[in-house]
């Protein structure tokens, strides 16, 4: 059974100024199974509160209603994973594969998040304010990414669509092996991967990185960044480029 | 491989003009040197493994005798159902027949092909997987039972398909090329599959040969997990593994939280490999099976955490084989393309255009097979009808089955799990080390014991 905090009473709430009731699961108490069982089972509109998630794996995975769900501290690896609606906020850090293959929807984490954050994530918005680690965006096929610090090695190798936004600096090898996603860094890049290069920063890159910055709700200034993405010498394999395989 | 020259001169030709062909240098090795030579690229080919390695034919069953009873051959029942992924799942699958249809992508196989081993799968009751590239409407809606690989490249993963999925296979490696990742050439990349794979129309895919997000046994008991919470601890989640080091693979899927282990051997079949991987990686199914059974056994988990056995099962001697040395189950790649109409002879001037000929047939990644089944050109798609070719799925499975129960009986046994390695003896020496079963006409097994 999930240990609920029951909800205030709404009786007395006019229809049209109803907040959404938030229910709160303690996982000092109730396991995660009991969690995600519940947010399985819920309803669109409905407000879910995570205390006490004291790093914890898999939580708030395979989301597939309109909720929000607020975890309230650090979680463990795969939180949110394969979220499909709704948004969940993470107010600490989050471990490996934040919201991996994320298909649609928000994911907020406050803190840093640790390595393959987002990775192979088709859409959705993920944002991170602290720093993410290696493989950030590793594989993904159409998620967005905004993170407020830096982004370590290896961050969108094989990347094969969406846009990866950085506003700190990125490691080594940003963008090995890309396809088709967007790479957008304010700060330094330590190195490029095969087949990524630089590219000119046109207005419809302004325009998009000033939305994906938006979104995050983010101030920084758009011509601040630099564009890389695919240079498409490896989409056909030639024995020239035996070196770079 | 291409055959650059056919027909090459008949052996006896040969030794009558005094020519003496090189055992290190061969025609097929000098071939290759030629075609490197030619092309600067390596190699690339579906099947798998074509070198001769000590396999199921190395092996024999003693059959039932004055100390053993036979089974009635038409009359006394010899089971062969099985349950996969009890352990943890709380939906496992049960299967009429142990022999399943191995995983294989929408991709690198046309709609047609994947339609047609579900029919064929279904017709007889038991399962067929998806591979790289997710899952299809056809193939979704013509298997009763379908496996949904996890593969390192994700492509269309989503998680609706991984609900409706009747068990989750993550693929760690496969027996053509443990250690690599797949591979698919821009011709065979067409709208639809790009569109499923989130890639450009016709550039060459390769895909990822570890995992994005986990690395290790501990980090795959933790994403074994989130799946499990995922799918609300419902569907059994496999773990397959080439073979390599089945031993301690197999342990540490068990570690993991895997329900069941698929182990295939080096003969397991590929759409698209260097010939040098597929070639010189892995070890023969055979010398897998002893090994990943004995980590079974030694974890108190054989025959709960269920072993599936894929790489070279041709007949139902080799299904009955397999599951005496320890097997849950098999599965079939190859076999089961050959049945749907692979490498028929009636496209032999088709595959002779190709600089091929039927029965060697094995470019799966240029997508122009004659036979409609490694392609992704619609007319060539055309050919092949699934209807008819699941029904020789269908017929070849039931087969297969027979085969084995035909065995067993002989062996006294009334379900194909009764079958134990006591039932064996072995060839050849290597077969005999392999297998752990003795040499035949003797007590000697090589390595086990005294000498």
């Amino acid at each position: 059974m999930v240990t609920l905090t029951a909800p205030e009473s709404t009786a007395n709430t006019a229809p049209e100024a109803r907040v959404p009731e938030s229910t709160t699961v303690d996982l000092a108490v109730t396991s995660v199974r009991e969690l995600n069982q519940a947010i399985h089972n819920a309803a669109d509109g409905q407000a879910w509160t995570v205390t006490n998630p004291g790093g914890k794996h898999s939580l708030a995975v395979g989301i597939d209603a309109d909720i929000a769900v607020t975890i309230e501290g650090h979680a463990g690896y795969y939180a949110a994973g394969m979220h499909q609606k709704g948004g969940v906020t993470i107010t600490g850090n989050a471990g490996v594969g934040l919201a991996e293959n994320i298909m649609s929807g928000r994911i907020h984490v406050t803190g840093d998040a640790s390595q393959s954050a987002a990775a192979t994530g088709h859409g959705g918005l993920v944002v991170i304010d602290g720093n993410a680690g290696a493989r950030c965006g590793i594989s993904m096929k159409g998620v967005d990414i905004v993170v407020g610090g830096n982004i370590g090695h290896m961050s969108a190798f094989m990347a094969q669509a969406g846009r990866l936004v950085v506003c700190g600096d990125a490691g080594d090898a940003l963008g090995d092996s890309i396809y088709e996603a967007r790479i957008y860094v304010k700060g330094t890049v330590a190195s490029l991967g095969a087949d990524c290069v630089e590219k000119p920063l046109r207005e419809e890159h302004l325009a998009e990185l000033a939305e994906l910055l938006a979104a995050a709700g983010r101030t920084d200034n758009p011509a601040d960044f630099k564009r890389y993405g695919s240079a498409r010498n490896l989409y056909h394999f030639h024995v020239d480029n035996s070196t770079a395989y | 491989m291409t055959i650059t020259s056919i027909p090459a001169p008949a052996p006896t030709d040969i030794a009558a003009l005094g020519l003496r062909e090189s055992a290190t240098f061969d025609r097929a090795t000098i071939a290759d040197i030629q075609r490197a030579a030619s092309t600067g690229v390596y190699d690339i080919r579906g099947w798998g493994a074509k070198r001769k390695v000590p396999h199921f034919d190395d092996l024999l069953f003693l059959g039932a005798s004055m100390s053993r009873y036979p089974l009635e051959g038409y009359r006394e029942k010899c089971d062969t159902d099985v349950v996969l992924g009890d352990r943890h799942a709380t939906r496992p699958l049960h299967l009429q027949t142990p022999v399943t249809i191995a995983g294989m992508s929408f991709g690198a196989l046309s709609a047609n092909a994947k339609e047609a081993l579900g029919r064929g799968a279904s017709e007889v009751g038991t399962s067929t997987t998806t591979g790289d590239g997710g899952m299809t409407p056809e193939e979704r809606g013509q298997s009763k039972h379908l496996v949904y690989q996890y593969l390192p490249s994700r492509y269309g993963m989503n998680p609706d398909d991984l609900r409706k999925a009747d068990a989750i296979e993550i693929v760690l490696g496969q027996g053509a090329k443990p250690g690599g990742g797949g591979m698919l050439l821009g011709q065979k990349i067409t709208e639809r599959v790009a569109g499923m794979r989130t890639l450009p129309v016709g550039i060459d895919q390769r895909s990822a040969s570890r995992h994005p997000d986990w690395t290790g046994p501990d980090d795959l008991e933790i994403k074994i997990g989130e799946l499990r919470e995922i799918t609300d601890w419902k569907t059994p989640i496999y773990v397959k593994i080439g073979a390599s080091r089945p031993y301690y693979d197999t342990a540490l899927a068990v570690k993991s939280g895997a329900d069941v282990v698929v182990v295939d051997g080096m003969q397991g079949g590929t759409a698209a490999t260097q010939q040098v991987f597929i070639e010189n990686v892995g070890i023969p199914t055979l010398a897998a099976i002893p090994q990943a059974v004995q980590a079974l056994q030694e974890l108190g988990v054989h025959r709960k955490v269920q072993l599936i056995v894929s790489g070279g099962i041709r007949t139902g001697a080799d299904v009955a084989k397999a599951m005496a040395l320890g097997a849950d189950a098999v599965a079939i790649g190859t076999a089961a393309l050959i049945a749907l109409g692979d490498n028929d002879p009636r496209y032999a001037a088709e595959y002779s255009a190709l600089g091929s000929a039927a029965g060697f047939y094995d470019d799966f990644q240029d997508g122009r097979d004659p036979a409609g089944i490694t392609t992704q050109d619609p007319e060539l798609s055309s050919r092949l009808d699934p209807v008819v070719a699941g029904k020789r799925l269908a017929n070849y499975l039931r087969v297969l089955t027979m085969e084995a129960q035909t065995i067993a009986r002989a062996c006294g046994k009334s379900h194909l799990h009764n079958l134990e390695p006591e039932d064996l003896v072995a060839l050849t020496i290597e077969a005999s080390a392999m297998a752990r079963v003795p040499l035949a006409g003797t007590s000697w097994i090589p390595g086990q014991g005294s000498f």
